[in-house]
């Protein structure tokens, strides 16, 4: 099992939200996932119409963890009131700290986001930092208090998959003890499947089931990858090498 | 007195942040709230004096990812 902030967590496939088609079929494509994390947002309530109050509703039906998330914030301050309206209308003290530095490709600003690391830990929050892969920003959020990592695959939404593989090996290796997500980039299941071999503890996503044709369908994809990747991991898999190994013994062939 | 609500201009009467919110029909809505940026808790709406020009921000639950 996945352990965040000492919540045990039986799927390690952590699903969005957002741009699904209808409501309906989001909560068909999170029962296909088993996904036991959505990750969810506030925003601005248009008028007295509680459009608000019927997605918490929809969300609470489906029995699983909420993990607000700071998306679309760009400074600290920001984020900051951000996570404190969230944790207030989800009634959790998880919060996905997003501080956007670029527009075109939605990297984190590593400079802010650390400092509302900081802050938020401070404030009592556990705090999930989506992060890239870099090792020093890595260190910093762990000293500013955070107990998880959860370094992007590629940009949000792009669907490129793992786009530095050697940068993410190296995270994992870093930080060997510390639950690591690999947040967004993620396009197809075999993404995650390599992720999860690669030994990261889960992995988010949100465009890569909801956009696709058949949400629910690619939903119970991605469960089946991250059971599959994770298996690999725990399996001990096997050295690769340059040269050929006979698999069939020579030993016993006829002469011919 | 005037108010900008969510990014828009708005008149209310009243002058504490829990009569603004009844007024403008958020009684029973789930919702969070910041004021000039700071977030307000629901538990000090009804003690929060609002001002003329004061930003207000009402945020409910929405999909994300």
């Amino acid at each position: 099992m996945a352990t965040f902030y000492g919540t045990e967590v039986s799927s390690r496939l952590m699903l969005g939200t957002a741009q699904y088609p209808s409501p309906a079929i989001l909560a068909d494509a999170f029962k296909r996932s088993g996904a036991g994390i959505a990750t969810v947002s506030v925003r601005r309530e248009a008028g007295s119409d509680k459009a608000g109050n019927a997605f918490w509703d929809l969300i609470k039906d489906l029995g699983v963890a909420v993990l607000p998330n700071t998306a679309g914030c760009h400074s600290v301050r920001e984020a900051v009131t951000t996570a404190h309206m969230a944790r207030e209308l989800f009634d959790t003290d998880w919060i996905k700290l997003e501080v956007i530095g670029h527009m075109d490709t939605l990297q984190p600003d590593p400079f802010a986001l650390v400092e509302a690391a900081k802050i938020l830990t401070e404030d009592g929050f556990k705090v999930f930092p989506y992060t890239t892969e870099d090792l020093i920003v890595g260190e910093k959020l762990l000293q500013a208090g955070c107990e998880v990592l959860m370094p992007w695959g590629a940009p949000i939404g792009s669907g490129l998959g793992l786009s530095n593989i050697y940068g993410l090996r190296s995270i994992r290796a870093q930080f060997p003890d510390i639950s690591m997500v690999i947040d967004a980039g993620l396009g197809l299941p075999s993404q995650a499947a390599a992720a999860m071999e690669m030994g990261f503890d889960a992995v988010l996503l949100n465009t890569a089931v909801a956009k696709a044709g058949d949400p629910a369908l690619m939903a119970e994809g991605f469960a089946q990858a991250v059971v599959s990747g994770r298996m690999a991991y725990d399996a001990d898999p096997m050295e690769p090498r340059d040269m050929a190994a006979p698999s069939t013994p020579l030993i016993g062939k006829a002469f011919l | 007195m005037k108010i900008t609500v969510n990014g828009d201009a708005t008149t209310v009467a009243a002058t504490t942040l829990a009569d603004a919110l009844v007024e403008m029909g958020y009684g029973d809505v789930k919702v969070a709230t910041a004021v000039n940026e700071d977030f307000v808790p629901a538990s000090l709406r009804a003690t929060t004096e609002l001002t003329q020009g004061d930003r207000l921000e009402i945020v409910a639950p929405r999909q994300g990812g």
